[in-house]
């Protein structure tokens, strides 16, 4: 099993979805539901009708949105600023309406 | 009552599970009290009190977070014990599929007990019966003596490297949680020798970081359930290995899954599950003096259920008869239908009968029995007998003129 540690971004700043490779035979499935984390987690923000755009000029690095996000999406880089992962963020506007200087506002998901 | 180590002791039903889980050496007792299974968590709080149990006793505020809380210590690889009855057991039910899907093998004692409505406290089998789907081993013990020795067996069992599937120990309500015998207590450091540390594959930990008891996409599903499914028919073999173990070491066999009392030439077969096995023993050594090949199976767990040796030990009997303390509403007692569904694997096709009695507490007594195995007799004689009887209603159900 590879460790956390190994499944991060070139700069290490968010875990990597791993892959699952198909199992070729039921005893190399792990005992129960519990294996290495990143596993068997599949990209999820389908349902996003709106998506937070952060200002970077406007960011006091308060980490609000940080602390806030339902699902850790929000993450740190560097000294004073913060990013989103578009990957796994459902859009919900917690951030965008806990920020205190408005430096991130909702806008359409253009995508198809 | 101080429960001491002297090697004989006269205690309840409860007493002895608790003398069991005590000999077990848990690290985590999490439980909430409820008639008739409080006598169980009353013992071992005040054991954990006087420091002769070296656990932490977790005073929970539901059956649901007592049995959350043990898979929480299972998790982290220690030794958990929890314990409840009937609407206890019911409010448990949402963590029993947590707990067996995340593979942690906690031990539970379960006193069947009657469901309400009519609210009752008095014994039946109908909490348990309803959980069988669950994926928890079921065990149903006969005597005190039974129920200390399949503490120390459950949890040998339930964490064997290819089983790994929490295991419920079950008593009958009052009828045995309640009632004395002189128990044999096992010397700790035997009991020591024969249950080693509890280690698990599926441990949370620090230095190997895992995501535990996540959720999984159709694409995975299936396969944790296969798995779990392979893991208790996996247990049919650890039982009986254990049980043989656990004779060679203490000098009490149970018979494994099942037990047969005058079958090998038993025209007619009661099955029953429970504390009434004592009662349908005597029944059947009274008919086999006036002459009547009549024979008892003990079915001693439930799930897995023990198809095979079912089979076995009903040969070519004549007919059979299936005791249930439970009625699955609009179709029959639970025992039968999985009894029922052992037997059409075979080629035998003897006369089966259901009877339904005792549930809320009411006695089955040495005449009903013997009502029983007349009803089988008639049966086999061609006489037309329903498929289920209720035994002892104490009113008409004649239909009126």
């Amino acid at each position: 099993m590879k460790k956390t540690k190994d499944m991060l971004s070139p700069d290490g700043t968010r875990p990597v979805k791993q892959e699952f490779p198909k199992r070729n035979h039921i005893s190399e499935y792990p005992t129960g539901p519990g294996f290495t984390a990143g596993h068997l987690a599949e990209i999820n923000a389908g349902w996003r009708v709106f998506k937070p755009i952060i200002d970077i000029e406007k960011c006091i690095g308060c980490y609000k949105c940080y602390m806030v996000c339902p699902d850790g999406v929000i993450f740190k880089t560097g000294e004073k600023a913060v990013a989103v992962d578009y990957d796994y963020c459902k859009g919900c506007g917690v951030c965008a309406h806990e920020c205190p200087v408005k430096a991130i506002t909702m806008i359409k998901d253009e995508r198809d | 009552m101080k429960l001491d180590n002297s090697k004989k002791l006269f205690v309840s039903g409860d007493e002895a599970i608790a003398l069991g889980v005590r000999l077990a050496r848990p690290h985590v007792i999490s439980a909430y009290p409820i008639t008739p299974q409080t006598i169980v968590v009353e013992r071992l709080s005040e054991m954990v009190e006087d420091k002769s149990l070296d656990a932490d006793f977790m005073h929970v505020e539901s059956e649901h977070s007592a049995l959350s809380a043990a898979m929480g210590v299972s998790a982290v690889g220690a030794r958990a014990f929890t314990a409840t009855s009937s609407q206890g057991l019911l409010y448990m039910a949402e963590v029993l599929s947590y707990c067996s899907g995340g593979r942690y093998p906690v031990v539970m004692m379960n006193a069947n007990r009657a469901l309400a409505l009519p609210w009752s406290i008095f014994g039946d089998q109908s909490d348990s019966l309803l959980l069988l789907g669950s994926g928890w081993i079921q065990c149903y013990v006969e005597d005190a003596q039974e129920a200390l020795d399949m503490i120390i067996q459950a949890y040998k069992i339930a964490e064997h490297p290819q089983v790994l599937t929490p295991f419920m120990v079950n008593l009958d309500g009052f009828i045995l949680t309640h009632t004395y015998e002189l128990v044999d207590i096992p010397d700790q450091s035997e009991v020591d020798e024969f249950l080693p540390p509890f280690s698990t594959p599926n441990q949370m930990s620090l230095e190997n970081p895992m995501n535990l008891g996540f959720s999984s996409t159709p694409a995975d599903n299936l396969e944790f359930k296969y798995q779990q499914h392979q893991a208790m028919l996996n247990s049919l073999s650890v039982i009986e290995d254990i049980d043989a173990e656990f004779g060679d070491k203490f000098g009490r066999y149970y018979g494994g899954v099942l037990e047969t009392y005058q079958t090998d030439d038993a025209e007619h077969i009661m099955i029953t599950v429970g504390t009434i096995t004592g009662t349908t023993r005597v029944v059947v050594d009274k008919l086999r003096d006036a002459g009547k090949k009549v024979g008892l199976i003990k079915l001693r767990y439930l799930r897995p259920m023990p198809e095979q040796a079912l089979i076995e030990a009903v040969g070519d009997a004549m007919s059979i008869g299936v005791i249930d303390k439970d009625i699955s509403f609009g179709h029959e007692g639970t025992i039968f239908t999985n009894v029922n569904s052992a037997l059409s694997k075979s080629n035998q096709t003897p006369k089966k009968h259901n009877f339904i009695c005792g549930m809320g507490g009411r006695n089955i007594s040495k005449n009903d029995i013997i009502e029983m195995f007349q009803l089988l007799e008639d049966s086999v004689k061609g006489k037309d007998i329903p498929a289920v009887n209720f035994i002892n209603l104490n009113t008409s159900i004649q239909e009126k003129e």
